[in-house]
């Protein structure tokens, strides 16, 4: 962990407490995002994204409970934090934007309230430095003739102007780090790419981090400086956005970047997207070994049987017996 | 916004228009007018004078009129009974009443909504568990079993409450309340659990079903993202978004409280209108009865016609006024 490390995840381990046994939905992820870094979670439903960005906030649902890690933020650990210091963290030190815009405003309260009440929740200001904080927070995130819409609902607003609305509430307690939960699965494709941008930008004006959730590897490719993958609960690849878009080391990446639409790839009449075959495992029949083996078209016999360990590996670092064995 | 409380108050009326019909056939067809006013042994020509006087023999419409124009300006004709206007004798018990319905409405939905929340909140809490488990005997009691067991434990054994009547009253402005003097209070308290009681278990497990419901939003969830405090959750946004249902239960429970005060005004012998109600049905005395009808049906309208603006101040999507398209 350097100086220049804002949020360290380490062996964070969920468990979910079930009838039919113990769920693992996060199973030992290891990550960090340094100051200002765009971070891209990626993987299929269910493997285990949402849950992980919940657990860093301390907002899981229960019976969902961290079992066993850390989380570090800013070299202090807050998983483990009580709900009122928790409180303290998330909206002041870690803003949140979920996934759908149409829900996560409260319907009966107008945006400027809202606003205004998440500063006063943070930031020792008064009701009227509050209201402006607000007006600039939304015309910050580009909300046309902001002083106007502070009393408007938000059943007023489109969904990309509500998107922009959560941005500005999940920004306006002046945060060092956003988790943003698939910002933009909710909205219209030609919508989708303003609001990333508008993220993309108000983050590195102010040096905030960002985890960015999601399943769309082209959201990936436009936004993100560093990708972890994950599959089944499990890391299964960390590296630099680039070097895993172009020459990703484990075969799920490979097979997630190859399902990807990209013109550049498709020649003509011969265009088929490629597919990873299988669906991912069920948390109550994971597979022996790793998670992977079975949809993995290069499996080995040692994939069978043993969990392949988080190894450093050049610039990235990957789970997969097949990597490790090639520089070996 | 205007046309909505224009629209409002056209139905308000037609409602009335028609529970004004019904107590109108009540007049003509209960019981027959000449023998109620003029007795047994009337002359033929007595029928004819009274038929002339009191406009029997005018076309039925005409008569329904008369009676709507009447009935709006506060005259219900006369008891047959005793002899007062109608106005009169409602007017008198009518502070009774209120007074009684809005003590237990307040009961009601304090506690209500309190103990809705609280359970909501603590959904598996041993306190909450127990407080709905007792719900459910609020809700399945009968109002007059209620009031006697609350009579005999504080009043026959405990001897610590009245068990009948208002207590002394004082006169306030012609309006006479027992809400001044501590024998009129102490003769309230039995009577307003009374009545209160199955509202208040309703109120609670509605508030309580509607809260477990919203606190599972999105909103709410991301309301704790952004680190608010639980209590401005709590109250400032899932209590919030309860109310829409829940003023509606509340409105026409406020109603049933007043119209169905008649049992427990029965119960505890309280001089009310439900009292008033239930001698003039023992006694036939047709005008009474249908002003009571009037009289709650006019409530009835009111309060929903409250109810109906309630929700536009509550909730803004209803505001529909063009406002929304800036």
């Amino acid at each position: 962990m350097t100086e220049h490390t804002l949020l360290e995840v380490k062996d964070l381990k969920v468990q979910i407490p079930t009838r039919r046994g113990v769920l693992t939905p996060v199973n030992e992820v290891s990550f960090t995002i340094g100051r200002g870094e765009i971070v891209g979670v990626v993987g299929e439903s269910g493997a285990g994204k949402s849950i992980t960005g919940s657990a860093i906030i301390g907002l899981l649902d229960r019976p969902a409970r961290i079992s066993s890690g850390s989380v570090t933020l800013q070299g202090e650990v807050i998983s483990g934090l009580n709900e009122e210091q928790l409180r303290r963290v998330r909206g002041k030190r870690i803003g949140t934007v979920f996934q759908d815009p149409l829900t996560s405003l409260d319907p009966l309260m107008s945006i400027g309230d809202q606003l205004s009440e998440t500063a006063m929740a943070h930031l020792a200001i008064s009701r009227e430095a509050a209201r402006e904080k607000a007006l600039q927070a939304l015309i910050d995130v580009g909300i046309p003739a902001a002083e106007s819409r502070l009393d408007a609902y938000p059943h007023e607003f489109s969904g990309g102007m509500r998107q922009r609305v959560v941005i500005a509430l999940a920004l306006i307690g002046e945060p060092d780090l956003i988790i943003a939960d698939e910002p933009t699965t909710a909205l219209d494709v030609s919508v989708q790419a303003q609001v990333l941008m508008l993220l993309k930008r108000l983050c590195r004006e102010r040096n905030t981090g960002v985890m960015l959730i999601t399943h769309d590897m082209g959201v990936i490719a436009e936004t993100t400086d560093r990708v972890v993958v994950l599959y089944a609960g499990r890391v299964a690849e960390i590296g630099n956005t680039e070097q895993v878009l172009t020459s990703a080391k484990h075969p799920y990446t490979r097979g997630l970047v190859g399902a990807t639409p990209n013109p550049a790839n498709m020649d003509g009449d011969n265009a088929r997207l490629n597919q990873i075959p299988g669906s991912m495992p069920g948390l109550l029949a994971l597979p022996t070994g790793c998670p992977f083996h079975p949809r993995c078209s290069e499996v080995m016999p040692v994939c069978k049987t043993e969990q392949p360990a988080l190894t450093p590996l050049g610039d990235t670092t990957i789970a997969c017996h097949l990597a490790t064995e090639a520089s070996a | 916004m205007f046309a909505y409380i224009i629209r409002r108050l056209f139905q308000g009326a037609l409602v009335l228009a028609i529970v004004g019909f019904i107590a109108f056939c009540m007049f003509r067809f209960i019981g027959d007018p000449y023998e109620n006013i003029l007795g047994q042994d009337a002359t033929v020509q007595d029928r004819l004078a009274l038929e002339e006087r009191l406009g029997l023999n005018d076309p039925i419409p005409v008569q329904y009129f008369k009676f709507l124009g009447n009935a709006v300006q506060g005259e219900f004709g006369v008891s047959y009974r005793n002899g007062i206007p109608v106005a009169e004798m409602i007017a008198q018990r009518l502070p009774a009443t209120i007074e009684l319905a809005v003590v237990s409405a307040i009961f009601a939905v304090v506690l209500g909504v309190l103990f809705g929340v609280y359970t909501a909140i603590n959904r598996d809490g041993f306190l909450a568990n127990f407080i709905m488990t007792s719900s459910l005997i609020g809700v399945s009691l009968p109002t007059f079993l209620i009031g006697i067991l609350l009579i005999w434990v504080f009043a026959v054994e405990l001897k610590m409450l009245p068990s009948f009547g208002r207590g002394e009253t004082v006169d306030v402005f012609g309006w006479k309340t027992g809400l001044l003097t501590a024998s009129g209070l102490k003769s309230l308290i039995l009577p307003s659990i009374t009545l209160g009681l199955y509202q208040m278990t309703l109120v609670m497990r509605l508030v309580r079903s509607e809260m477990l419901e919203v606190l599972r939003t999105d909103y709410i969830r991301f309301a704790r993202a952004r680190g608010l405090a639980r209590r401005a959750i709590n109250f400032g946004h899932a209590l919030k978004n309860t109310l829409l249902p829940v003023v509606t239960i509340i409105g026409i429970q406020l109603g049933q409280i007043i119209a169905f005060a008649i049992i427990t005004e029965t119960v505890f012998q309280w001089p009310g209108v439900g009292l008033l109600f239930i001698n003039a049905v023992n006694f036939v005395d047709v005008p009474i009865m249908a002003t009571y009808l009037l009289l709650v049906g006019t409530l009835f309208v009111l309060i929903n016609l409250v109810v109906d603006l309630l929700y536009v101040i509550i909730d803004p999507r209803l505001r529909l006024d063009g406002t929304e398209a800036r």
